[in-house]
């Protein structure tokens, strides 16, 4: 018998690779640059995070504190701010580094090396940075957190202040943080979750299916 | 490889024929555009994320040094139950605020369990709560209020599956509070009543 020809028609095959790909690209959107993995706890609140005007506090397993804002415009005024309130000596070079950055995980006194450092570099110094400080009161200057979110607000007072913890982090460290929070009289914030089902047969579950809660 | 068929029979292009006489049909191979393909698609499932993070909304009571401790009496004792979180996702739970040395209160221990664990209490006493009501002992503003006060050996996940506890079992009126050496104590009680866990 002749031998036939092995070419496959690849037309099919790229159809499906570039709807696959569209699909990604429309539904997904990029993790953001994190200095550290938290996992979240689940709850079945369902309000999304907002896109804009942030804080993020947030929290790894071994209670270490990293803080970040959104919105770079505003990161470059903060860090002018932080550089003239701690009078840390910046160059505009290292400004630009805190513009474009992420989290902050490491205290004042070592923010002038981070920020000098390049981006690789400062992934590694992340993973062995102690946190950014924390204390009960706010008055106490060991209370770099309260620093720092007091000055986040004078740049941007519509802020909305998030948590974003993991799991297994210890209570009381979560708790240094809501105390910090109190101490500038902030009561109401949110606490990042991932989502989980409403439980069948509960209040929230009648709730869900529109009938009134007994 | 892509192939140039020269013979006269082709003739599948689009674009404009040439000049020379002779129609070049060109067949290309798409198999490096596959290959491109399922490499973006692999570079956008590792980079991006499908789960938009979702928050919780937190609401402190409001704290202020110059209030006195007028409003830790205002909570019912009927209406009141303390949840106490401790160390491995082991809850204690007990009727009331606890204020009453003389009645040192019984607690009972549970996990977060679908079936049998807290969320069972909780729907208890809410319909304890309800019964009272009913009976006219309580106001029809009372409702079921629930005092949290996690251990310093509980986690951030122990505290977020009791808050959402209370949001799936609609709850109210519900509080943070610090938990105090009394509480404590019982704790320490339960535990060598227990056996020492």
């Amino acid at each position: 018998m002749p031998r036939k020809s092995t070419n496959v028609d690849m037309t099919a095959m790229c159809d499906v690779a570039f709807l696959l790909l569209t699909f990604f690209m429309l539904a997904t959107k990029f993790k953001p640059d994190e200095p550290v993995t938290v996992v979240t706890p689940n709850s079945i609140s369902e309000i999304p995070l907002p896109d804009a005007d942030i804080m993020m506090i947030t929290v790894d397993p071994k209670g270490r504190i990293f803080f970040s804002i959104d919105n770079q415009l505003k990161r470059k005024d903060l860090i002018n701010d932080v550089d003239e309130y701690k009078k840390l000596g910046l160059t505009e070079q290292e400004k630009n580094s805190f513009a474009i950055g992420s989290s902050i995980g490491v205290p004042f006194s070592q923010l002038k090396s981070f920020l000098a450092a390049s981006p690789d570099q400062q992934k590694e110094m992340n993973r062995s940075a102690a946190g950014v400080p924390v204390d009960t009161t706010n008055t106490s200057d060991a209370n770099e957190l309260a620093a720092w979110i007091r000055m986040a607000r004078n740049t941007n007072p519509k802020l909305r202040i998030t948590i974003k913890a993991d799991n297994n982090a210890t209570y009381p460290e979560v708790n240094k943080v809501i105390k910090t929070l109190e101490g500038w009289k902030i009561f109401k914030f949110n606490l990042i979750t991932g989502l989980k089902a409403v439980p069948p047969g509960t209040a929230a579950y009648q709730v869900s299916q529109g009938k009134q809660p007994q | 490889m892509a192939e140039m068929d020269t013979s006269s029979s082709g003739g599948h292009k689009k674009g404009p024929g040439v000049k020379k006489g002779k129609k070049l049909s060109t067949r290309i191979d798409l198999t490096p555009m596959v290959d491109l393909g399922f490499l973006l698609i692999t570079f956008f499932m590792y980079t991006t994320t499908l789960q938009k993070p979702k928050t919780m909304e937190i609401n402190m009571p409001y704290k202020d040094d110059n209030i006195k401790e007028e409003e830790q009496s205002k909570v019912k004792e009927s209406t009141a139950m303390t949840i106490l979180l401790s160390k491995n996702h082991r809850i204690y739970y007990y009727e009331g605020i606890g204020s009453d040395p003389t009645k040192p209160p019984e607690l009972q221990v549970t996990y977060f369990k679908p079936k049998g664990g807290i969320r069972d209490a909780i729907i208890e006493k809410e319909k304890k709560v309800d019964e009272l009501k009913r009976s006219g002992a309580l106001t029809a503003k009372d409702q079921a209020t629930i005092l949290i006060k996690p251990d310093s050996t509980s986690t951030y996940e122990d505290l977020v599956n009791i808050l959402d506890e209370m949001s799936i079992n609609d709850v109210r009126i519900y509080a943070i509070v610090d938990i105090t050496d009394v509480d404590r104590d019982f704790i320490k009680a339960t535990e060598q009543a227990n056996g020492g866990q």
